[in-house]
């Protein structure tokens, strides 16, 4: 693991996702612990979020600090030598000469992989585009592991915008490289998985089905995904407001549901997760966002000292 | 085929022969060349015609040139079982298969505008995985976008349909 870049969930196996697993358990006492770690001590990680993000960089920038290193952070366009029109191999270049590893986020697609040929240091995909979010996705599934006690053998719904989001397209990716029981695709039909993803999971010989609501599976599943559907995907606003009610999670949406449902969902939620779900057992995308620190902090740990 | 239903067309001297393009294709391949017969060179296409091979192809004769390396790796990518005859006083002196490789660097462009490879001022080529040769598909290695045989046609001819 030492060296290597993170670009997708589906570089990874599922040894070194469950050795990931593993540290990141560590990692929880440790922070649960109050313990103070200092293995990265004197390593210092460059957050380079081109796009915005709350939770994912936030959150690196923690690890980083828990474990004893530091960070530095790109600032924003307006007041950096990206003003003057700096492009962005450069601005890699730099970074690279200044930090151990870097993290990116940036909207257009195959960036990550771009910066990681451009830099010498590790560099890990903090989201590109609308293609892969893999730290998410590891953190996604060391969630379910910490929920069910497993990751094989479940019945998964992934809910919302399957074609451009990256979370759950890296989710569902990340669990092809599982065992799961059987996976059901939720989306409106405009906002369908998209083929290279489905091609993987027959690959994988995974047990999937496309549904277009929530209601008909709702009662099957162990773990529900949920994601935003975004209104820029819907060039029809009545076309949109027809569709995102459908895929929306409340109390009443979950009428039937499993005891044990695990309900994720990647944050932020808008509205398509309903605030009367949050006192329920079934809630656990808040402590799937608390994970956040512990997988984070293994992840680098692992990729900078091994 | 018997030789009193053929239309005679003269050995050339000097120049290259295409033989087994896929059928329908010859045009395409003439564009790549950047042929269209204003030069004034001799130039025999050949369309539909029966192949053991292929059960039906084209074949390109033209006078006086000789392929540069750029141009037959585009020509495999639209003629994979093409074989590039270089003519030498009337002799067949190089019979070159092409071979469609691995990958492709530069040659194309990706069809996703939000690709890293189409974004301005970025020193990156655009680079392709060849996923299955026919039906040709390649994949791009940077955001995974897919191009089929008509997309590359397209990009190679610089415009104009299928075959």
């Amino acid at each position: 693991m030492r060296g290597r870049d993170v670009l997708t969930i589906t570089d990874f196996t599922r040894q070194e996702l469950e050795a990931l697993f593993e540290e990141a358990d560590m990692m929880l006492s440790a922070l649960k612990e109050g313990r103070r770690l200092r293995v990265l001590e004197g390593y210092v990680l460059a957050t380079a979020f081109f796009e915005p993000s709350t939770r994912t960089k936030l959150s690196f920038q923690a690890a980083m600090l828990r474990l004893g290193g530091s960070y530095i952070d790109l600032p924003p366009e307006e007041v950096s030598s990206r003003a003057k029109g700096e492009n962005l191999a450069d601005t890699i270049r730099m970074l690279d000469s200044y930090a151990d590893a870097i993290v990116i986020r940036h909207r257009v697609e195959g960036a990550a992989r771009f910066a990681a040929e451009i830099a010498e240091h590790p560099v890990i995909n903090g989201g590109d585009g609308t293609r892969d979010h893999p730290t998410q996705a590891m953190i996604d599934l060391y969630t379910v592991r910490k929920a069910l006690g497993k990751i094989d053998g479940l019945t998964y719904g992934v809910l919302g915008d399957l074609k451009y989001g990256r979370a759950a397209r890296s989710f569902i990716l990340g669990l092809s490289l599982f065992k799961p029981g059987k996976v059901y695709l939720i989306s409106p039909p405009q906002l369908a998985c998209r083929r290279d993803v489905l091609e993987f999971l027959e690959e994988r010989g995974v047990e999937y089905e496309e549904a277009s609501s929530l209601a008909s599976v709702v009662g099957e599943l162990d773990v529900l995904y949920v994601t935003r559907i975004q209104r820029e995907r819907f060039p029809d606003p009545a076309e949109y407001e027809k569709v995102r009610g459908s895929y929306r999670v409340s109390l009443e949406a979950l009428k039937g549901a499993r005891e044990h449902l695990v309900v994720l969902h990647p944050l932020p939620r808008v509205d398509e997760l309903a605030f009367d779900v949050d006192a329920t057992k079934h809630a656990w995308y808040f402590t799937q966002a608390a994970f956040g620190v512990p997988v984070r902090m293994a992840l680098l740990k692992m990729i900078l000292k091994g | 085929m018997e030789s009193s239903r053929e239309l005679r067309v003269s050995k050339i001297r000097e120049g290259t022969v295409i033989d087994h393009i896929d059928a329908g294709r010859a045009l395409h391949v003439l564009r790549i060349l950047g042929l269209t017969g204003a030069e004034g060179l001799t130039i025999a296409v050949v369309m539909n015609v029966p192949s053991q091979k292929l059960g039906k192809k084209d074949i390109v004769k033209v006078e006086g040139v000789e392929l540069r390396e750029e141009q037959v790796s585009k020509i495999a990518l639209i003629a994979p079982s093409a074989t590039i005859n270089i003519i030498r006083d009337y002799a067949v002196v190089e019979k070159v298969k092409v071979r469609v490789p691995p990958a492709v660097e530069g040659l194309l462009k990706c069809v996703n505008p939000n690709c890293v490879t189409n974004m301005p001022r970025e020193p990156v080529r655009s680079r392709f995985k060849v996923v299955s040769v026919r039906p040709l598909k390649l994949v791009c290695e940077y955001c995974g976008a897919e191009l089929n045989q008509d997309d590359v046609i397209k990009q190679l001819t610089g415009g104009g349909g299928a075959a």
